[in-house]
């Protein structure tokens, strides 16, 4: 309750009786039209009550007068634009990718829609941008394991790798170390090799002639006598500065010995084809593409 | 609950008795019309700015083939502003911001110097105010005679009166709703338009909403937007200081006010009259005696009123004038103080103007017409590619503001022995890209960069973008960065 309710002397008008440092408020009257405003506005809010859903009760609520659903709302929103879409991506899903390419503005819409779909399912392994994450190849450094051709992409996402598709692309190096294969010291001998060889780490005086021997009677199959791979049976290039598992000579030792087998899910499952085409034209585009 | 002191008791029993208290009804201003110098100034200047506001959209421009002829038309659309010669494009948007700026320095300037003279004189809510009550005496008559007729009851007249006058307020309200939408669109298209209900629902929307404003505003609201609505009267006393001019009612001459003839030589009566003719004129309803005050918008039509008088009482003009605080003060005690127009915030807003001004006739003047900005891309940061060399990606823009389509060179310096390809364009790597430019667009691609720098000890070094107009052999020069692995020395292994 204010206590120092005062006469001001200039004005002539009682203040409010509220005090702040020295300062004192004039009790001021609002202008009326200033009041009728807020009644506006309460006869507004009680409009909106009836016409719109407001009130709940148990496990219902008030619909309102119009029958407003937010859910519906959005539910013809998304109708709208996959309708407004359709003619692009129906288009999309029946030209070759050259042709794609050839019209500038279906081209940017590929590119588009493969940019947000490959944000939403691709990037959490692949990185944003397709820079890869130890373990999911840079897909923008163009080190294909299955090939970088825009067909190879759609083949790969479509049926993915070691997944559960029948025409998944499948590739399994074999446990050399896990299965007795090779014993440690033999793997420690071509890991010397192939750091020194392909991955470019040569030591002054080491002699890796044991090691080429293991690689060409248990390696060279699959990888190639130069480590060039081989991208028919997903056999990646050893002789490069990019590698999927890490670019150290521990690495090599744990491929040889127990191999990581990485899967890529068949997306075909959950995006349709003209999705896919799109997601494969926009990887093709990080820079890798072949 | 706290204790309510007898005193405080009886205070609320009194302001109870008061009745409505807590609102305050509103208290119609009724301004009589004045005649003089303010006045005829006053008018000039309102035909002067509704002259420009209803009229400049229709004053065509030539531009050459397939360009707008609208003098000034903000076309959002098309993200373009016109301005006579001067064309602008999303990017000059800074020069609205400048422009904003020239206009509150300028506006503090005169403020500082003058008073209110916008609020007086050039605010739209002052020019449409006083348009719609000058309707207004013509249909229902002058102060006295509207006065009687709101006091009276309801007749044919009255009604006939009052129908005639918003139907004229609401022509004109349209009108002025309809100007407003012809900035932004062609105005003689968007005219036939509107009346074959081809135009656009933001048209429609816009024009209503403004014939809506302006008859709300100008007709009901009035000065009661200056009072309660507007911010400019609640910080403009920070520009005004004692030397600032304002209407002011010279006190020391005028007091002690009092009605009846003056004799010569009977020295206790002032010249005031005490008439009330500065209070019946005043557009806002206060009394100007009272000093300077909040609703005040300096408009001087008190200065017009009293003249009239001071005339008829055969005493010296200029009662109420124009003037400043301190030399008032001076005059009161018989001292002639100068006028001080150099003052420190004078001469801060002057500069300051000055500066602005001189910033953005620069930075007009050699505004290029051909721009280039370059993005690095940040996820990835860098590419280490299978044979050891690096890749960054940049996002590059092209605006080509001439009309005319261009050849441009793109080359990097800075950086020995790298190449470039556009994302998904020809895939054989060169070191000058030849990219096309149409007229009047933005043009934006990918460019790959793919270098092995052996100065890259931090992870970064900088590199130029360089556009070449292959034409006129102008160049424009974007600085940027490469990056790679920190300790990246040129992946020879």
């Amino acid at each position: 309750m204010p206590t120092k309710i005062e006469k001001d002397a200039v004005t002539g008008r009682e203040t409010t009786g509220h005090e702040w440092d020295g300062v004192k408020e004039l009790d001021t009257p609002l202008p009326k039209w200033w009041l009728y405003v807020f009644f506006a506005c309460i006869a507004w809010a009680a409009g909106m009550f009836v016409l719109y859903p407001s009130i709940p009760y148990g496990k219902g609520y008030f619909h309102g007068v119009l029958g407003y659903s937010q859910r519906a709302a959005v539910d013809a929103d998304v109708a709208k634009l996959i309708a407004q879409r359709k003619g692009s991506m129906d288009k999309i899903a029946a030209l070759s990718f050259d042709a794609i390419k050839a019209d500038p503005a279906l081209m940017e819409v590929a590119l588009t829609s493969g940019r947000i779909t490959f944000a939403e399912n691709c990037q959490p392994c692949h990185g944003p941008g397709g820079g890869g994450r130890p373990g999911f190849p840079a897909l923008a450094a163009g080190a294909w394991i299955w090939g970088g051709t825009l067909a190879d992409i759609q083949q790969t996402v479509t049926h993915g790798i070691r997944s559960a598709d029948a025409d998944a692309r499948q590739s399994a190096m074999p446990r050399f170390g896990a299965d007795g294969m090779l014993k440690p010291a033999e793997i420690e001998a071509v890991a010397d090799y192939v750091w020194a060889t392909f991955y470019g780490h040569p030591t002054a005086g080491q002699d890796v002639s044991a090691g080429a021997k293991i690689f060409a009677d248990n390696c060279v199959a699959c990888h190639g006598d130069k480590g060039q791979g081989n991208r028919d049976m997903g056999a990646p290039r050893l002789a490069s500065h990019v590698h999927l598992y890490g670019d150290t000579r521990e690495t090599i030792v744990s491929q040889v010995t127990l191999p990581r087998q990485g899967v890529m899910p068949n997306w075909g499952t959950r995006l349709d084809p003209a999705t896919i085409k799109s997601v494969a034209l926009y990887v093709h585009s990080l820079g890798g593409g072949e | 609950m706290s204790r309510i002191s007898k005193d405080d008791r009886r205070l609320q029993l009194q302001r109870e008795a008061q009745g409505d208290h807590l609102y305050a009804n509103r208290v119609r201003v009724y301004p009589k019309d004045v005649h003089g110098v303010v006045r005829r100034t006053k008018w000039a200047i309102l035909v002067l700015c509704l002259t420009i506001y209803y009229l400049l959209p229709w004053l065509r421009w030539s531009r050459g083939p397939g360009r707008p002829t609208q003098a000034v038309l903000l076309d959002i659309t098309n993200e373009r502003f016109y301005f006579f010669n001067l064309e602008l494009w999303p990017q000059d948007i800074w020069l609205l911001a400048g422009l904003l700026i020239l206009g509150a320095v300028a506006l503090f300037l005169v403020t500082s110097l003058f008073g209110r003279l916008w609020c007086g004189y050039t605010c739209p809510q002052t020019v449409w105010t006083d348009l719609f009550m000058w309707i207004e005496r013509k249909i229902e008559g002058d102060r006295n005679e509207r006065m009687q007729r709101d006091a009276a009851a309801l007749n044919a007249d009255t009604i006939w009166k009052k129908f005639l006058k918003h139907s004229i307020w609401l022509a004109i309200a349209f009108w002025t709703g309809g100007a407003w939408i012809m900035y932004y669109v062609d105005a003689p298209t968007v005219t036939v338009e509107f009346w074959t209900g081809r135009a656009s629902n933001e048209v429609y929307f816009f024009t209503w909403l403004f014939t809506f404003t302006t008859y709300v505003l100008a007709g009901w609201a009035r000065e009661q937007v200056c009072t309660y609505m507007c911010p400019w009267p609640r910080f403009q006393s920070a520009m005004l200081d004692d030397q600032s001019f304002t209407v002011t009612y010279q006190g020391w001459r005028g007091e002690p006010r009092s009605r009846g003839k003056r004799v010569a030589g009977a020295p206790q009566a002032g010249d005031c009259v005490d008439c009330g003719a500065c209070v019946m004129a005043c557009p806002t309803g206060i009394d100007i005696r009272d000093g300077i005050q909040l609703e005040c918008i300096n408009c001087g039509l008190c200065i017009d009123a009293c003249n009239h008088v001071m005339e008829r009482t055969h005493q010296d003009k200029w009662l109420i004038t124009w003037d400043t605080l301190a030399r008032q003060a001076a005059k009161k005690t018989g001292r002639h103080e100068p006028i001080k127009i150099l003052r420190p915030r004078t001469i801060i807003y002057v500069s300051v103007l000055l500066v602005a001004m001189i910033g953005m006739t620069v930075a007009l003047a050699t505004r290029s017409t051909l721009e280039l900005s370059v993005q690095r891309d940040r996820a990835p940061v860098f590419v280490p590619l299978a044979d050891g060399s690096i890749r960054n990606g940049y996002t590059v823009k092209i605006a080509n503001k001439t009309q005319m389509n261009g050849a441009f060179d793109l080359s990097i310096g800075g950086l020995p022995g790298s190449t470039m390809v556009i994302a998904e364009g020809d895939p054989k790597p060169v070191t000058v890209l030849r990219v096309l430019s149409a007229s009047d667009e933005v043009d934006t691609f990918r460019v790959l960069v793919t270098a092995r720098p052996t100065a890259l000890t931090d992870g970064s070094q900088p590199v130029d973008f360089v556009l070449r107009d292959s034409a006129t052999g102008k160049q424009t020069v974007y600085h940027s960065t490469f990056m790679g692995p920190p300790g990246y020395a040129g992946g020879v292994r």
